[in-house]
């Protein structure tokens, strides 16, 4: 019988907050569940999300972020306050916790037990000053063109 | 149904009951029975679309109050 090719999934994540670590993350590892094959590229701040020194710390922006939930009434422009990214940050994660969120860097393991391929954009890395070593393990770095060699032959792709 | 494991995922929310299915059926014989409860209100058509894809063969969904009952059967 002739083995069915697999689907496949390429994500850009691109955004190094709390909030936005989340969607690449949730699908790549369900997607993998799935048996896709999946590869999420890190580029820009999205390279946060695999960097030892940092994923544990992502962060929520309250600034420009109108959605942002609020237990009172909450004029946007007070964002710029001290300390309301920290309040936004740890609000977030107790409603991520309360429904039994699994942390950015669980994800991260369970993208990796998985097989998801985890690739890290070296121009960024060359630009930020992160090293090789900073990246959790198992996460390779790469140019645009290895990226887009996986994409090319992927069924979804997402910019995130 | 018979079935030769259970999974407990209730109160874990998307995507994790399908994560841990996955993960659970990648730890059994081909053919055995996995039991599967859940409370995500998702999960329905998660473990479905997760069947539908995988080729593990659902057959059986019940709904008892807030809770969801799948029966996987391993491909």
């Amino acid at each position: 019988m002739e083995e069915k090719k697999k689907k496949r999934m390429a994500i850009i994540a691109s955004k190094g907050t709390l909030d936005m670590a989340m969607p690449p993350l949730f699908l790549a590892s369900t997607a993998a569940a799935m048996d896709v094959e999946t590869a999420i590229f890190f580029t820009f701040y999205g390279v946060d999300l695999v960097n030892k020194k940092k994923y544990k710390s992502l962060k929520v922006a309250p600034i420009a972020n109108p959605a942002m939930p609020s237990p009172v009434p909450f004029p946007n422009i007070l964002g710029v306050l001290p300390g309301m990214t920290a309040m936004a940050t740890s609000m977030m994660k107790m409603m991520m916790k309360k429904i039994n969120w699994p942390s950015v860097p669980e994800l991260i393991d369970m993208c990796r037990e998985s097989d998801v391929k985890l690739i890290a954009c070296s121009p960024t890395l060359e630009m930020t000053g992160v090293k090789k070593e900073d990246l959790v393990e198992g996460v390779t770095v790469a140019g645009a063109a290895e990226f887009l060699n996986f994409a090319l032959d992927a069924d979804i792709t997402l910019f995130i | 149904m018979e079935a030769q494991k259970t999974l407990d995922c209730k109160g874990l929310n998307c995507p994790m009951p399908i994560v841990k299915t996955k993960k659970t059926l990648e730890s059994m014989k081909p053919g055995e029975v996995l039991r599967i409860e859940a409370t995500d209100k998702g999960s329905k058509s998660d473990m479905a679309a997760f069947s539908s894809r995988t080729g593990n063969e659902l057959l059986e969904t019940k709904e008892e109050g807030n809770k969801f009952i799948f029966y996987i059967r391993k491909k």
